[in-house]
């Protein structure tokens, strides 16, 4: 029961609402009563009614156990009472004034009064201290656990498309502030595809030039032609050497680290599709100090003394 | 009237019995049609664009419901885990609602925005590429499978009428939505109208978790 669960588009179905289940509790009491009169022409009470069933079975003619009537006269007398103090007739709030709002914000609130100290004490800390900090640490990886291990896995070591949060490589930076701000706004990666401007021929030729970069063994024709076609199109993201930018999320394409897989049809896949990776915003799912902490707990992972 | 005439009348006995079960109907459902919080949709919540009603076609057949839940209980543990607990008002355009009442997988009521569009289509096909442990279905042919754009407008107005009927304070397709339908869905497949419409799952109410 919310507020707005007692507004109706009119009084008449509140009163519909009471008038039906006041009238069937007093039409159970009545029943009760008069179900339990003798009428005339019925046996007398312990004698057989005169039904027979399977040739000897009979049916006295006895009240109900008293016990199981009492029973019926509680249910009423309870619903009664409950429908005096909780809400149910309509309109009617009820003594207590209770609603389901208000009991979980009281569970909330109570929550609040016990974890709020504990957050704002480590929202003064900054992020990398937090992160030699074991019981920190702790409360990170549980939130970590619960908000990000379904992308970047419970050891934090990704997968396609989802980056290594352990090995010190970073698309938009690795400082505190910069994984901080990943968490709090999300990041949106924008690989353009290639394809459709230079061609599959093309696209192959990048390709062979960009695994070179890393010093594997390439096509050294392709690649010197690759070479050419990526100083014209790449470097405004990627930079002229190939280490790409954080201030734009642009990988670094030297050190062998791959986002979405360094096998050459993955890397073809990637130049000629483009890539569109994206981490969601979290400010408004946890908060500035849960997120704190999942920064500290992120951090601490490539930076272990 | 005595006992015996009704015992021994089964049309009268069934007619009597109709009654007394109709009132259990009669006060705890006839008044939702009438009461606020189920007839005015929440703040910012529209009815379902094209491809995502779409979609939840595709979510209503693949029986995703079996599994997911869409309704977060007002209890701080569950506000904790999904955000804000639903609302009534939230799912005036849900025609059937998607409540469910079973969770093997998690509630997806604010599931919207949660995860990338990427995310999804991985987890969609194979979902023990993204959680290992998963015991969902992989639905890779969802991925294959081209929407078919010429049910849709029939969809469109047989949703109008079911929310003319229920929510007074909703507001129906126009004739103009309804005609550029079919474009919105070309050459879109299964798997980008579920996408779809988990991604704007819930996403009208935001609170902290």
């Amino acid at each position: 029961m919310n507020d707005a669960d007692f507004i109706f588009s009119s009084d008449f179905w509140s009163w519909w609402i009471i008038a039906l289940t006041l009238g069937n509790i007093l039409a159970c009491w009545w029943l009760l009563i008069w179900t339990s009169k003798p009428r005339p022409g019925e046996a007398a009470v312990g004698e057989v009614t005169g039904h027979v069933w399977d040739e000897t079975l009979e049916e006295y003619n006895n009240p109900l156990p008293r016990w199981w009537l009492w029973l019926f006269n509680i249910t009423i007398v309870f619903a009664l009472v409950y429908l005096t103090l909780y809400p149910g007739l309509g309109k009617y709030r009820g003594i207590l004034g209770w609603t389901e709002e208000k009991q979980w914000q009281a569970e909330v609130d109570a929550a609040k009064k016990r974890y709020e100290p504990i957050f704002a004490r480590y929202a003064k800390v900054p992020v990398a201290a937090l992160a030699k900090d074991p019981d920190a640490v702790k409360i990170g990886r549980r939130l970590f656990l619960n908000y990000c291990a379904v992308c970047h896995g419970s050891d934090a070591g990704g997968g396609p498309g989802f980056p290594n949060l352990t090995d010190n490589d970073w698309l938009h930076g690795g400082t505190p502030e910069a994984i901080e701000k990943t968490i709090l706004d999300g990041r949106q990666g924008a690989m353009p595809a290639w394809e459709p401007i230079l061609g599959k021929d093309g696209v192959d030729k990048v390709a062979e030039y960009v695994m070179s970069l890393s010093g594997r063994p390439v096509d050294q024709a392709k690649a010197a032609e690759g070479k050419k076609i990526f100083q014209q199109n790449c470097v405004a993201c990627h930079g002229p050497d190939g280490k790409g930018n954080q201030a734009i999320g642009a990988p670094n394409l030297t050190d062998n680290i791959w986002l979405y897989g360094g096998s050459p049809g993955t890397i073809r896949k990637t130049i000629a599709k483009g890539r569109n990776g994206r981490m969601p915003a979290h400010r408004d799912f946890l908060g500035e100090e849960k997120v704190h902490l999942l920064a500290a707990y992120v951090y601490s992972l490539s930076h272990k003394q | 009237m005595s006992h015996e005439v009704v015992e021994k009348n089964v049309g009268l006995l069934a007619v009597i019995i109709f009654l007394v079960v109709s009132v259990g109907g009669l006060v705890e459902i006839v008044p939702l049609f009438f009461l606020k919080s189920t007839t005015q949709p929440v703040e910012g919540v529209e009815p379902y664009s094209p491809l995502r009603l779409a979609g939840r076609d595709i979510y209503i057949r693949e029986g995703c419901y079996v599994c997911h839940s869409q309704m977060i209980r007002p209890f701080r543990a569950e506000t904790e885990r999904y955000g804000h607990y639903s609302v009534a008002g939230e799912f005036v355009y849900d025609h059937p609602f998607q409540w469910g009442s079973k969770r093997t997988g998690p509630d997806l009521a604010r599931v919207g925005g949660r995860y990338s569009d990427q995310w999804h289509r991985i987890h969609l096909i194979n979902p023990r590429d993204v959680v290992p442990d998963s015991v969902m279905p992989g639905f890779p042919w969802l991925a294959k499978n081209k929407l078919d754009p010429s049910l849709i407008q029939r969809k469109m107005r047989v949703m109008n009428k079911l929310i003319s009927m229920t929510c007074n304070g909703c507001r129906t397709y126009t004739e103009e939505e309804i005609a550029n339908a079919p474009k919105q869905l070309e050459g879109k497949t299964e798997m980008d109208a579920l996408i779809a419409y988990l991604q704007g799952l819930g996403t009208d109410i935001k609170t902290r978790r």
